[in-house]
């Protein structure tokens, strides 16, 4: 079986390593492009949310490069996100592909869906034993990948050479691929955090905080964002994000962790409203309480969810004191245009800051 | 809770309650006003839709919302002076398994932050997901806030049951919204329509976007003004759309898209009707899925016509009336008709 999926962030480094040890033949499609995008946008509903045409685009370059399974996520909504896999299935379908898309749904929620899938993808090749030992590493290289990240954003407003932090960054993602037991996965990470650490950094400088919050997808996926993380910390902008692979799929998937931010959104919004809409709420509250100088939302045009949030935001943003910049994504934003207002965004903040320090 | 008002019940000052006249009103009015009358309250409605509601409503949004929300807010925003109480539920779930449109669950919220100067709100949750009797305490709570005498409660929700029961019945043959609201009020119809002679056309989507004179364009009355008969999804029984349910491997998650797609499985079976028109609104997330689902089964069940209408705030009436004249014409054709 020559198995395919879908990319968001660095995640694919673990999941490929796990197919590959179930003994599939893996096949990387090439990372999202303009091109992948303009696939998706061609057969995918104009309306439908920018994870949903990239994700399309790159099952379609999947296909290209020879892949006859696809893997993905559920979901039993409330939001779009749970539907994407059954829809794209019959547009891949209608267009005269036939591959076989293997949908994970929550374990909780489809039992033996989720059985029957995990099934086909273990048995055919290798043992319950073996997926689990390999399950626990590829966990671990998930966790491994968001820390080099985490530290990544956390050290860039303070190096000197940003280029040469970007390098120490490639080269720990690069041991934590290479890694293949336990012992080695905590060895790499600490190698490479090492290695990002080792630079010279000035840390007398006391960068602008800011928070990103916002649908999963577009957040964790650099291409969606334009890199939003990089373009902050290059600004000199110390960026914290709210969502992280492990803690998402922890805290969505087996158990709830999530009670803290939400108790936070319940005075705004008392309700689910599906993806991350309720948790964007939460989590304004939360950095004005730690003394974020500003938050920026990311959500798909048309995301249901983060619409709903937007329109609270306004009322969250005068409450406490902290400017929010709402950033809508489609296939039409251009890069120059989230700089610009980017920059804009971070002299508000500075100049907050400036005024605050006077009074 | 349980706010008591001088004069209650004696008919003296009664109660405002203002209910938008868009989204849940097409399902739900005869549901509200008997039971609002019930309990002594006035009932006010807000105007048919029209362009300044619409331009009220773009106003206090945020631009990325959908038109029915948008329209939404300008209906409260019409509302919120003339009335004591304004009523916008939160309808979460209506059939016990899945959520409306995460929109709908969020818009109280949307709309105490984007609108100042509101009055005192009914926001009550009505989530049938919690049980059967949800709906009996729901609307119990509402009639709370206007009298505490159970008796008088209990005897309005027995009305306002009753009043949507037969409401339910009489779109199921065939009658608008708003035919079916002057014959239980004034207990005469208007005048029947004679079936069309020619071509039949299901025409799918929400209540609150078909029967919404001003989203729609007219175009229901203009199908039927060119002799075609028109079938909606509030025409086919409630048992035969789950059934369709049943048949789809995997539902979509929101109650109104699902009536949706059901339908449209009805319909494709239901071997007299010739064509497909699905009306959906800008900037619709849900119809997004919904719109290529029934398009695809459409076309790979019997390659049955299917035509879109997407509907936004500028949608010019003669820009939809061509298109559709031309669908119906090429139908009529196929049919030998012309
Ligand atoms: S959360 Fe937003 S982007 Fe994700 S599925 Fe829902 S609408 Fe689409
Ligand atoms: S279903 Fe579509 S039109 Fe209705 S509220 Fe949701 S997004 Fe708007």
């Amino acid at each position: 079986m020559k198995i395919s999926f879908p990319y968001m962030g660095n995640s694919h480094i673990a999941i490929g390593y796990w197919l590959e040890e179930l003994g599939h033949e893996v096949i990387y499609p090439p990372v999202p492009s303009k091109k992948t995008l303009s696939l998706g946008v061609q057969h995918a509903p104009e309306f439908a949310c920018l994870p949903f045409k990239i994700l399309l685009g790159t099952y379609l370059e999947a296909i290209e490069a020879g892949a006859d399974t696809l893997a993905s996520s559920g979901g039993f909504g409330p939001c779009r996100a749970g539907y994407y896999g059954e829809l794209h299935k019959r547009i891949l379908h209608d267009l005269g592909h036939s591959v076989r898309l293997i949908i994970l749904e929550p374990p909780l929620m489809a039992p033996f869906n989720f059985c029957k899938n995990i099934y086909n993808l273990v048995r055919p090749q290798s043992s319950w034993l073996n997926c689990y030992r390999k399950f626990r590493i590829t966990w671990e290289k998930l966790r491994a990948l968001d820390t080099a990240e985490d530290r990544l954003h956390q050290l860039r407003p303070y190096v000197l050479d940003r280029r040469a932090l970007t390098q120490a960054y490639e080269k720990a993602l690069d041991y934590i691929r290479e890694a293949r037991t336990m012992p080695q996965v905590r060895e790499a990470v600490q190698a490479g955090l090492a290695g990002m650490e080792s630079l010279p950094s000035d840390k007398s400088r006391n960068p602008l905080k800011i928070g990103l919050i916002g649908e999963i997808y577009v957040v964790l996926e650099p291409f969606a964002n334009h890199d939003i993380e990089k373009i902050l910390g290059d600004m000199g902008v110390l960026v914290h994000r709210s969502i992280f692979i492990t803690n998402w799929t922890r805290d969505n998937a087996l158990v709830n962790r999530e009670r803290d931010i939400r108790s936070r959104a319940i005075p705004y919004l008392n309700q689910l409203v599906g993806g991350h809409g309720q948790n964007s709420v939460g989590e304004v509250v939360r950095y004005a309480e730690h003394g974020f100088d500003g938050v920026v939302q990311l959500a798909p045009f048309t995301c249901i969810p983060e619409i709903v949030a937007k329109s609270i935001m306004p009322a969250i943003s005068a409450d406490k004191g902290i400017p929010v910049l709402t950033l809508f994504l489609d296939e039409q934003t251009g890069r120059a245009g989230i700089e610009t207002r980017l920059e804009a965004f971070v002299d508000l903040l500075q100049q907050r800051r400036s005024q605050r320090e006077v009074s | 809770m349980g706010t008591t008002w001088p004069g209650q019940g004696k008919g003296v000052i009664a109660v405002r309650v203002g209910v938008p006249r868009t989204l849940s009103y097409f399902s739900f009015y005869p549901l509200w006003k008997a039971l609002f009358e019930g309990v002594g309250a006035e009932v006010v409605v807000s105007p048919p839709s029209n362009k300044e509601l619409m331009d009220a409503g773009v106003r206090e949004t945020v631009n990325d919302a959908c038109v029915p929300i948008k329209l939404y807010h300008g209906h409260v925003e019409a509302l919120k002076d003339k009335v004591d109480i304004l009523f916008l539920p939160r309808l979460v779930s209506l059939d016990g398994k899945v959520t409306l449109c995460p929109k709908f669950l969020g818009l109280p919220d949307m709309v105490r932050y984007s609108i100042a100067g509101l009055p005192e709100l009914i926001d009550l949750r009505l989530d049938l997901k919690k049980g059967r009797h949800e709906l009996y305490r729901f609307l119990y709570r509402v009639g709370r806030r206007f009298t505490g005498n159970r008796a008088r409660i209990a005897a309005a929700i027995r009305a306002a049951r009753y009043n949507i029961q037969r409401y339910r019945k009489l779109l199921l043959q065939g009658l608008t919204p708003e035919e079916a609201f002057s014959l239980l009020e004034n207990g005469h119809a208007a005048n029947r329509r004679e079936k069309g002679a020619g071509i039949k056309l299901a025409v799918l989507g929400y209540p609150y976007a078909l029967y919404d004179d001003y989203v729609s364009v007219r175009l229901l009355e203009k199908l039927r003004l060119q002799g075609v008969d028109v079938v909606t999804p509030d025409m086919v029984a409630e048992p035969a759309l789950r059934r369709m349910g049943k048949s789809l491997p995997k539902n979509l998650f929101w109650y109104y898209s699902n009536r949706v797609v059901w339908a449209c499985l009805y319909y494709l079976r239901d071997y007299s009707v010739d064509g497909i028109i699905h009306v959906t609104a800008f900037g619709c997330g849900p119809d997004a899925m919904t719109n290529k689902l029934i398009e695809l089964e459409a076309k790979h069940s019997r390659q049955v016509p299917f035509m879109t209408v997407t509907i936004d705030e500028h949608t010019g009436e003669a820009g939809v009336e061509t298109r559709v004249e031309a669908f119906v014409d090429l139908l009529k054709r196929k049919k030998g008709l012309l």
